[in-house]
Parts: structure tokens; sequence; C-alpha cells
């Protein structure tokens, strides 16, 4: 089974900070990691792997230090890696970050599967699974929470719902986006970290993708960010004191007018 | 837990090999260990699953040869992942050292037969190993022993009683000694592998113990058990030299328990001490509790370096490697006791409660200077040791 694991590079949510100057992420000293839902489906990727054979193929877009958690993918069990990344991607939303992995993931050949995690913890759009399924054309579930098993060319899976779940079938090649719950990611292995060090990167450029420039990057974005901000914290801090049952009382004083 | 990103420590001019290890050993100590610990404790449960993320990350294969399908590593890789799991559990790393100890029997004398069978299965964590030395009446002295094993046909017949013996019961390749020819004195003494399933071999009941309760220790009991004639390790005979051997090599490993628990002490007691306000004052700007900090910190360091030190010795093929390894298990163990102590001292009453980790530390570390050989024994190899060096 061939199976493409899609992840992304974004700031520690520990370390998340705005520069109050310009409304932008604060990114200096700011550690970077794997999205931590895409650790779920590169787990999952790497479990179906080892059941039912064939290889794990990361992929990242981003700019060229997000080879960095590439490598992370491949310390706990991918493959091999592709960096997506060319100034021309710059400022891409969904849209055209959309196209452009589906433009690199056409480029590497037949596929039986592609995993996302269910959302970025920057972004938290949840769209480019599912924006991705479409531009590939292929079946979709969003929130799987268990594979079922593969077999004769079809996916069986539970999707998470507010009220249970659905069990669902779809022909492969098909995407799925995962919640946490699917699995217990992997730490890595010294095998597989001695193979990150010595891993090659392929990187593919918007050449390489054979990418209609118009639909790339801040050009192709059909939205586009007016203006980021921290919300103001205005709110007065007070603490209670006194005994339990004061404390309450005095809460409860300052509540009832709410109500 | 101490953030080495904060905390000062010592450089040590590890390869880049072997930082990798300790940080694959710290993530899982970090994500998987301290979670679970004080719960594996209460229930003194055994912690199969987080050995299974262990062996996901080859860390069973450390010390074991590439070519029996492990990392190829040291003596100073076991210390430096040892180190690491001691700072979460030294119930959970004793299980994990167990099954080294369980191994290098057969891998310093085992025919190429054995190694070639059981090494892979070690080192890939499928199977976990496990080292019978220890009887009702045979603790410090092996000379003891009276488990014997007799030639019968193509068969060894094993009887007797092996006690307190780490991972019985969750192990399946025991490392066994056993008495074959009793008027041979220390040359009457051979070691044989057995497996869990051979007929005539048993365990007792689960001990409770004070500490290390994530741990199985139990009995082995052989009654008539019959092995094959391969499974002798190295020649009838050697049985005693193979154990020494494997002690010489297993003891900094010990070492390394007592520097990692050393280290998680200190790093709840200065946390703590930062914390705790008593007299309207952090308790740390006391000097009283300065001096404990500023001691605890100064043996901890120390053993460290004599344990690393002492493992860097062995795997240099260094001679005369019984004296360091004894050395240095006697004062990072004695060292453990003390800071443990120190710690819970620091954090007073709070400390003596099971809702803080350091009662756990103080209980856990008092295995260390007992088992693998006590501290008085270490203490009698130093000074052989040392009549020894000075008779040449």
């Amino acid at each position: 089974m061939k199976i493409i694991v899609c992840v992304k590079q974004v700031p520690d949510a520990k370390d998340v900070r705005l520069d109050p100057k310009t409304n932008t992420l604060a990114r200096e000293g700011v550690q970077s990691i794997m999205n931590p839902f895409d650790r779920y489906a590169l787990e999952e990727g790497v479990r179906l792997k080892e059941l039912y054979g064939g290889t794990v193929t990361v992929v990242t877009m981003g700019p060229p230090q997000a080879a960095e958690v590439l490598r992370d993918a491949v310390s706990c069990g991918a493959d091999d890696a592709v960096l997506v990344s060319d100034r021309a991607f710059a400022g891409a939303d969904t849209w055209a970050t959309t196209y452009t992995l589906s433009q690199a993931i056409r480029k590497l050949g037949s596929f039986d599967l592609v995993i996302c995690g269910k959302q970025a913890i920057d972004g938290d759009t949840a769209q480019v699974g599912p924006g991705l399924a479409q531009r590939l054309d292929i079946p979709y579930t969003a929130f799987a929470r268990k594979v079922l098993g593969c077999a004769d060319g079809i996916i069986r899976l539970e999707r998470m719902m507010d009220d249970g779940y659905d069990e669902v079938e779809m022909n492969m090649p098909a995407l799925l986006t995962v919640v946490k719950d699917i699995n217990e990611p992997r730490v890595p292995s010294l095998k597989g970290k001695m193979k990150a060090k010595k891993l090659q990167v392929v990187v593919m450029s918007a050449a390489d993708i054979d990418a209609d420039p118009e639909c790339l990057g801040l050009k192709g974005s059909t939205t586009q960010v007016v203006r980021v901000f921290s919300p103001e914290f205005k709110a007065e801090r007070e603490m209670l004191v006194g005994t339990v049952d004061q404390q309450v009382e005095q809460l409860f004083s300052k509540l009832e007018p709410l109500l | 837990m101490s953030d080495e990103k904060k905390v000062t420590i010592l450089n040590y001019f590890l390869t880049e090999e072997q930082q990798m290890i300790v940080d694959v050993a710290r993530q899982i100590t970090e994500e998987k260990i301290i979670p679970q610990r004080a719960e594996l404790d209460e229930n003194e449960e055994f912690p199969t699953g987080i050995l299974k993320e262990m062996a996901q990350a080859d860390l069973f294969g450390l010390y074991i040869p590439e070519e029996y399908g492990g990392f190829g590593g040291g003596c100073f890789d076991m210390v430096l992942a040892l180190e690491q799991f001691a700072k979460g559990c030294v119930g959970i790393a004793t299980s994990f050292a167990a099954s080294a100890l369980g191994a290098y029997p057969i891998l310093i004398s085992g025919s190429d037969e054995l190694k070639q069978y059981y090494m892979p299965l070690i080192a890939s964590g499928e199977k976990l190993a496990a080292f019978g030395l220890t009887e009702a009446n045979a603790g410090s002295d092996a000379s003891g022993i009276q488990t014997t094993a007799v030639l019968v046909g193509d068969e060894w017949v094993l009887n007797g009683t092996k006690q307190w013996i780490t991972n019985a019961g969750d192990a399946s390749i025991y490392s066994i000694i056993a008495i074959t020819d009793r008027a041979k004195g220390a040359r009457g003494a051979s070691m044989f592998v057995v497996e869990d399933t051979d007929p005539g071999f048993s365990y007792g009941v689960k001990e409770k113990k004070l500490g290390i309760r994530a741990s199985s220790t139990r009995e082995l009991i052989f009654k008539d058990c019959r092995i094959p004639a391969s499974r002798l390790i190295g020649r009838q005979g050697t049985g005693f030299f193979t154990v020494m051997k494997t002690l010489d090599l297993s003891r900094p490993g010990i070492a390394s328990l007592g520097v990692g628990l050393g280290q998680a002490a200190l790093d709840e007691a200065v946390t703590y001490a930062k914390q705790r306000v008593q007299f309207g004052k952090p308790i740390i700007s006391f000097q009283a509790v300065q001096h404990i900090l500023a001691d605890m910190a100064i043996q901890l360091e120390a053993s460290r370096a004599l344990v690393y030190a002492s493992a860097r010795h062995i795997d240099n093929g260094g001679n005369d490697v019984s004296k360091p390894s004894s050395m240095c298990k006697v004062m990072a163990t004695d060292m453990a006791m003390k800071v443990t102590t120190d710690a819970v001292q620091i954090l007073g009453g709070y400390g003596y409660m099971r809702e803080y980790p350091v009662e756990k530390m103080m209980r856990d570390a008092k295995i260390l200077q007992i088992y693998e050989g006590t501290n008085q024994i270490q203490r009698n190899v130093i000074g052989q040791a040392l009549n020894k060096e000075y008779s040449r």
C-alpha cells in the first residue's frame, strides 16, 4: 500500500505570541513542531504500513526549514519525504494550498491513501484535508477515529460524530483526516533517527509540480487575512479570600445579579 | 523533571549518536513513564506497554551487536538510556535493565548458535530476558547455590529454586546458573538458557516489595526441568566466570539508575524549595535548605562523572573492569539513597505523602544498594582489587 501523509510545521502552541505592533505571529524564539494532529496521521500511516506492507511518504508544504518536520516524521517511521517549497507558494490560503499539494502529490505517482490531521493548530481551518481530496478527485472521510481494515481496494473506518460514530467504507485511493482518538503516536526510534539524519529531502518547486503560477501563493488565494490581533484583555481580577464557604458566598453574591 | 535547556549540566562530550539515545530515552520517560509511574507503582503492575514503546524505539537492542539485530552500542550507551528511564521510574527502568542482565551471559559466553537464535528476539524486544542467580541460601555468597543440572542423554535436567528473580513470569528467556559438579567448587557451576515453555519450569507467587513495584519479582522453580544439551552457555564449569563478567558489565547500569533517580529527586527538591514559602520567603532562600541542595548536587554530579568514566573504561576494553564497575555502583547508589532521603526532607510532610513523587523515589532507591551485589560486596571487590594491584 502506498500511503501519503501530509504534515505541517506549526509554532509550538505552548509558546504562541502575537507581535503587538505588526499583529503577526512572533516567530523569534518560538519552537516549531509538527502539527500535533499530523502526528496521529503519521502514526496511522506507519501502522497501516506495518500491517499491510508498503511505504509511507510524508509531504509538507513550507519554507526550507520545514524539512525539520520531515526528518521528525522519518524518525517516527516514514520512508521518504517531500518538501514542497517555493517562494511563489508564500501567503497561500487553503484554496491555494490544496492546489499546490494536489499538484505535488500527482507528481508522486499512484497512491492508495492520503492521511492528514483533522486540522492544524495554527490556522485551525480543517479545510486542507477535504479540499485536497476534492482537488485529487478522490473520496474522503474527515474525523476518522479508527481504521477497521483495508481489503480489496476498500478502506473501512469509523468517523467520529458529535453523538457517536459512523461506519464508513470508501474505495481507495481515498483521503482521511484523523482525530486524536485514532492511536497513540510512538516516539522516534534510534534507527529512524539515524535514517532521518542521513535523509535527502526531495524538494519540489513550482516548476517541478507543473503549477499554474496564477493559482499559487497569495495570488492564487481567494481569502485574505485583513488583520490579526490579540483580543485585548480587559477583565479585572479579584481574589476571593476566606474559608471555602465564605468564598462561595462571595462568588454567589457577585454572580447573582448577572443571572 | 529537569529541563536540560535550563539546568546546567557538565559537558560529557557525547557523540551525536549518544545524544540521540539520550533524546529518545528522555522522550519515552517524559511522555510515557512519568504519566503512568504512580499508578503502576500503586497497582504493582508490570509496565508491558512502556516496554513495548522502548522496543519500538530500538532501545532493547542498544548493547547487542548489529549482526544480531541490535544497535551495536556498549555499556555507556546503556548507562545513558537507563539514567533517563530512572528519572521517571526505577521500577520500569529495572524491568528494562533486567532483560539486558539476562542477555549478557549469552552474549559473553554463549555459542554463536545461541546468540543467533536468542539475540534478535531480545534486541527487538519481542521477548524479555531475565537472569537467575540468587537462591534462598545463595545471595552475596554465590557458592551456596543448590540448584543442580545433570546431563541425561542429550538433555540437561534442572532441579532447584531461584529466588527474587526480576522479570520472572514476564520474561521468556532465562539465563540460569546451576551446579553441574559440586566437587569442582567454583569451577563446578554452569549457565543455561531456560525458556518459559520448558517442561518442569514454573514460577512462584509475585513478591510484594518496598519499592520498584512496577517491576515483577518471583521465584523460578525447576522440577526435573528438561532442556536440550545445546542450551548450555559456554563450556561446562564456566558459570561463575560468566556471572562475574555479566555483573561487571551490568553494574554501571545500576549505578546510572542511581544517577537518574538522584537527578529526579534533586529536580523535585529544588523546584519545591523555590515555591514553598515559610516565614515569608521561599525556603530555598534559607541556607539550611540551600546547603542540603548543594550537597545533593555535588554528590550527584560526582557520581555521574564516575559512572560515565567507568562505563567508557569498560567500552574501551580497559583492564580490571571489576573495580571501576563496583566503585561507580557503590558511589551512585549510596548517593541515590542519600539524595532521595534529603529530597523527602526538603519537601517535609508533603514529601512523605504519595501525592508527591519523592516518597516513591526514596522507596525505590533502597534496592539499588542491595541488588546486583550489595554495596558491602562491592566494597569487597574493590578492596580485593586494591590488594591485588599493590601486590604486583
